[in-house]
């Protein structure tokens, strides 16, 4: 007999080769090495057959042995998805590579807008749906430990032994989830050393099922031919499973499949490539019709063998143990004990991925308000609300367990879970295919969904009288008859379990369809749901390369682009050095590509640091989130640059103008020092003139009478011209300081200008020729004439001086336009040099020395006398000769014709 | 966008690739249509029709589960076909007649 301490020794020397081949492969995978082996098709397919729990291994015959074929429908569902895997699965993989979903709560809740309760909502049912689930392969492994222990010793193990080798069970596999599934925090969550463990797990219990159907059918049965006559022969002979459970168990199976947490974690989270995903839609189904195969024959074989009574549910260890196979028996109880455990390991971690992600951290978060700033210490704390989730989740499974005290009702527990997990189904598929699906409408499905499962399954599944009295399931809940938990709305004689899933999932789907049809889905929730569906449109399939070494190379490339090529280069080459490698080229570490990604964030921002270096390690698009923060971070700098540009450009404008009103100021100076000496001169010519002629006459004897007029009309002369002089520079500066009071009156232009033209030409032996149009000059206005008739004068008498053509001549042109009138005076002389315009309305400027003359104010002083007008005079450039513009405003023309 | 420039027809070998892809998806059809045969066999009651035997039940099960097993095997293999990108995903572009 075997003794149950080998058996336990035998269980540890697994348990230790386990925890080697993870540890092997974990390190290979951080190194980059056997990837040929890490990311193949083999070890996808076999990660999957974590699908096979002990439920399945040691249940499905117990199923056959009671409902003949009917465990073969928990085999085929699974099997449909996966050769259908074009429609569903490859979607999946491909939202959850390109969006780095990390768990089926993460997938939901990404898909509806990132919305946290829904993330929480998935996260506690699936934690309700799969605790019992637990607890259930707790029990198949102390039960199957129990036999072991009941053949060594005859009797039926104690309780209390049973009770403490499931906590011994449970402390184990938790140390294990924890040692593997917490080490290392990477955003894609894969786990090698899991998966490489849960592959050598699945090859096992297919060996080991296999084993013990072949030794049934050929050790004890005798041949094929003989199992089937004697399985024709037995109870189980006929067909009679009920084709509503076959249907309902089919299609449930299936849902599970895609919804359950764990299957979630390893076909679309741990998957590397979605090519493996052909591969396995032919070897999966494979893996579970081998798995199923020699069911049927163990049971009958099993019920015929072993005596009345014995457990269905354990022949696949009972019948090797009473044909004294010991080998065999252990054999077969590692292939139970590896779907247990594999099973445990990776439920837990899905979970526990969800709980710390989506209940734990945001609390802690929320908590914290704003701490999260230090990335450091979050990582910690992430790693620790892991662990913490994983040792709670098993502690939920073990209390579950010893409340039930194993009971016969666990069995049924694993169709319970199955239907509470595929309530995920509506919100999941109608999130990846339709993209009118909202969060609301996710949200009410979900809570419609579960509800009716608590109460047509979870509840009802201990028993009347058990949580829901016995009047509940006859009357119906509040006495309502629409609401009993087994005939809901008054439908009898359904399976309860056809009714269940059947309402649960009906209900569920509808609240889904009406919610989302009649509710608005918020901005992210419609671009995540148009990247959802349309994920085939916008992501590329992973590039064919993996090998480390090129992803530095790229890294490299890019960083030249950002960093510059040195900087580039000394950053990697001290990274290199920091890991220990001697060439140039680090490898991608989590730590080495966080580094540079700070590195990066310095050139180019954070959201596009982390992008650009997901682009290139992780093959995965870029999220609208990422996409939203590198806009706004381009903006900020778009803005940034934008507004320095402006200022340096009104700071070069303002230096040019300084530059300007500097030289003006320049000219301003010389030309007070000129003004200064001219005036001098000018008063000091007429000055001297008038002493010399008036001491002449003081004193000078024998000066004839004619003479003395002469000089006397000299002194006259210029004694006028110093008056004049006198008289301009006081007008000026009345003009200048605003003093002037300005003598309304009204009357004609045309004959303003025929009285200035009168005055302009009195005095000059050749008067210039004046050409008017008098037709146009009949506005009639009102302003002080007698200044307007001055800055006329001036005008023609500056052309009449200074014209020097042969034949001189100035036109006088009247327009009319718009709210102005324009009097242009143009003669046919040679212009004026563009050097001297801008200073010919300056004060003392005289062009060139021809004007002996003027004391160079007759311009200013018209200028002057038209800003008080309300008008301007200015240069005329672009004609021929020299021209002037006067400017009057409409207001100052009464009538204009 | 991605169906403006698709082409309308396709030349021999992406048109082949095209139809492998519709018998993949249509393998699932195939596999729900026979293993939801038995839910017509008739179910043994006081004086019904007698029912399918165990072992041709198990036949029949485990036969439609290898016919579908080597079916997508060999799909999966004509898929592989050198310069098959079959992930590509231009095969949601509607242009597939």
């Amino acid at each position: 007999m075997t003794s149950l301490n080998l058996l336990i020794a035998v269980c540890l020397c697994y348990v230790a080769g386990l925890f080697t081949i993870a540890f092997a492969a974990e390190r290979a995978g951080v190194q980059g090495r056997a990837r040929w082996l890490l990311r193949s098709p083999l070890v996808y397919t076999l990660s999957l057959s974590i699908y096979c729990t002990a439920w399945t291994f040691y249940g499905a015959v117990g199923n056959a042995a009671r409902s003949g074929l009917e465990y073969v429908t928990i085999y085929l569902g699974p099997s449909l998805v996966i050769l259908g895997w074009w429609w569903i699965l490859r979607r999946l993989v491909r939202i959850g590579r390109s969006h780095k979903v990390t768990s089926i709560a993460d997938l939901i809740s990404s898909r509806f807008g990132k919305s946290n309760i829904l993330a929480i909502v998935v996260t506690v049912m699936a934690v309700i749906g799969v605790t019992p689930y637990i607890a259930l392969q707790l029990q198949s492994v102390t039960l199957s430990l129990s036999i072991f222990a009941a053949a060594e010793q005859g009797t039926a193990i104690a309780e209390a032994d049973t009770g403490a080798s499931a906590l011994w069970i449970a402390l184990g596999l938790a140390v294990f989830t924890v040692l593997f599934g917490t080490r290392n925090l990477n955003a894609n969550e894969r786990h090698h050393g899991v998966v490489i463990a849960v592959a050598v797990e699945s090859v096992v219990k297919l060996v080991a099922l296999l084993s013990v159907g072949i030794f049934v059918v050929w050790g004890v049965a005798g041949g094929m031919s003989q199992t089937m006559a004697r399985i024709d022969a037995s109870d189980l002979g006929h067909w009679h499973t009920d084709g509503s459970r076959w249907a309902t168990l089919t299609f449930l199976s299936a849902a599970a499949f895609l919804c359950l947490p764990r299957m979630f974690q390893v076909m679309v989270v741990e998957n590397d490539d979605e090519r493996h995903l052909r591969i396995a839609s032919w070897a999966f189904p494979l893996y579970l019709m081998l798995m199923s195969l020699f069911v049927v024959p163990i049971a009958v074989i099993g019920l015929e063998v072993l005596p009345e009574g014995s457990n269905p549910d354990l022949f696949v260890l009972s019948l090797p143990l009473s044909q004294n196979r010991e080998g065999l028996a252990m054999l077969s109880f590692l292939g139970g004990f590896s779907s247990a455990t594999s099973m445990v390991i990776v439920a837990t971690l899905a979970l526990s991925t969800m709980v710390s992600n989506h209940v734990v951290m945001p609390v802690f978060l929320f908590l914290r308000q704003g701490g999260a700033s230090q990335s450091g210490d979050v990582r910690d704390v992430v790693i620790l609300s892991r662990r913490l989730s994983i040792l709670g989740i098993i502690g939920l499974g073990y209390l579950y367990y010893e409340l039930s005290g194993g009971s016969g009702a666990l069995a049924a527990i694993g169709l319970i879970s199955f239907a509470g997990v595929a309530q995920f189904l509506p919100a999941m598929l109608g999130g990846i295919f339709w993209r009118g699906a909202t969060r609301l409408g996710a949200l009410s499905g979900l809570a419609v969904g579960f509800t009716l499962w608590l109460f047509t399954m979870l509840l009802p599944s201990f028993g009347p009288d058990g949580l829901l009295s016995a009047v509940t399931f006859e009357q119906g809940l509040w006495g309502l008859w629409w609401l009993r938990p087994q005939a809901m709305f008054g439908i009898e004689g359904l399976d309860p379990m056809v009714h269940a899933v059947f309402w649960s999932l009906l209900l569920n789907g509808a609240a889904f369809a009406v919610v989302s049809l009649l509710t608005f889905p918020g901005p992210l929730e419609r671009l995540q749901g148009a990247q959802f569906v349309n994920v085939f449109d916008h992501s590329v399939q992973r590039r064919g390369w993996n090998a480390s070494v090129a992803e530095s190379e790229d890294l490299m490339i890019m960083a030249q682009r950002i960093l510059g090529a040195g900087e580039a280069r000394a950053f990697f080459e001290t990274q290199a050095r920091l890991q220990g490698k001697s060439g140039h080229l680090p490898e991608p570490t989590p730590d080495f590509l966080q580094r540079l990604e700070r590195e990066l964030s310095g050139s180019v921002g954070a959201a596009t640091a982390h992008a650009m270096i997901g682009q290139i390690v992780g093959g995965t698009s870029v999220s609208v989130q990422d996409l939203l923060a590198v806009a706004d971070e381009s903006a900020q700098m778009l803005e940034y640059s934008s507004q320095l540009e402006a200022k340096s450009r009104e700071l070069s404008q303002t230096a040019a103008q300084l530059r300007d009103a500097n030289a003006k100021l320049m000219q301003l100076s010389a030309q007070k020092d000129a003004f200064l000496s001219q005036i001098s001169h000018e008063l000091r010519t007429p000055m001297t003139s008038i002493r010399a002629f008036s001491e002449i006459l003081r004193d000078a004897e024998g000066v004839t009478a004619s003479e003395k007029a002469k000089y006397a009309d000299i002194i006259h002369v210029e004694a006028i011209r110093l008056t004049r002089l006198l008289n301009d520079l006081l007008d000026l500066s009345v003009l200048e300081n605003g003093q002037v009071t300005l003598n309304r009156q009204s009357g004609n232009l045309g004959d303003l200008l025929d009285k200035a033209i009168v005055t302009a030409q009195a005095g000059f032996v050749s008067p210039i020729k004046v050409t008017r149009r008098h037709l146009t000059e009949t506005v009639e206005l009102n302003t002080d004439l007698d200044r307007l008739a001055q800055v006329f004068i001036n005008l023609i008498t500056n052309a009449q001086k200074y014209c020097v053509a042969s034949e001189p001549e100035l036109r006088i042109e009247v327009k009319n336009i718009e709210d102005a009138i324009i009097v242009d005076f143009i003669d046919n002389g040679e212009g004026i040099p563009e050097e001297a315009r801008e200073m010919m309305f300056e004060k003392f400027s005289r062009i060139g020395a021809q004007d002996s003359n003027g004391a160079g104010l007759g311009l200013a002083i018209c200028r002057e006398i038209m800003g008080r007008l309300g008008g301007d005079v200015s240069y005329l450039a672009h004609v021929e000769g020299t021209g002037f513009r006067v400017v009057l405003p409409q207001s100052l023309a009464l009538a204009a014709q | 966008m991605a169906q403006d420039k698709a082409p309308l027809f396709l030349e021999r070998g992406t048109y082949r690739r095209r139809r492998m892809m519709d018998a993949v998806k249509l393998v699932v059809v195939l596999g729900t249509g026979l293993w939801m045969m038995p839910v017509l066999w008739p179910v043994p009651e006081a004086g019904g029709a007698p029912s399918v035997s165990m072992s041709n039940a198990l036949y029949y099960v485990f036969g439609v589960w290898l016919i579908l097993i080597v079916i997508s095997f060999l799909l999966s293999s004509r898929l592989r076909g050198p310069g098959t990108d079959f992930g590509a995903g231009g095969e949601d572009t509607g242009a597939e007649q």
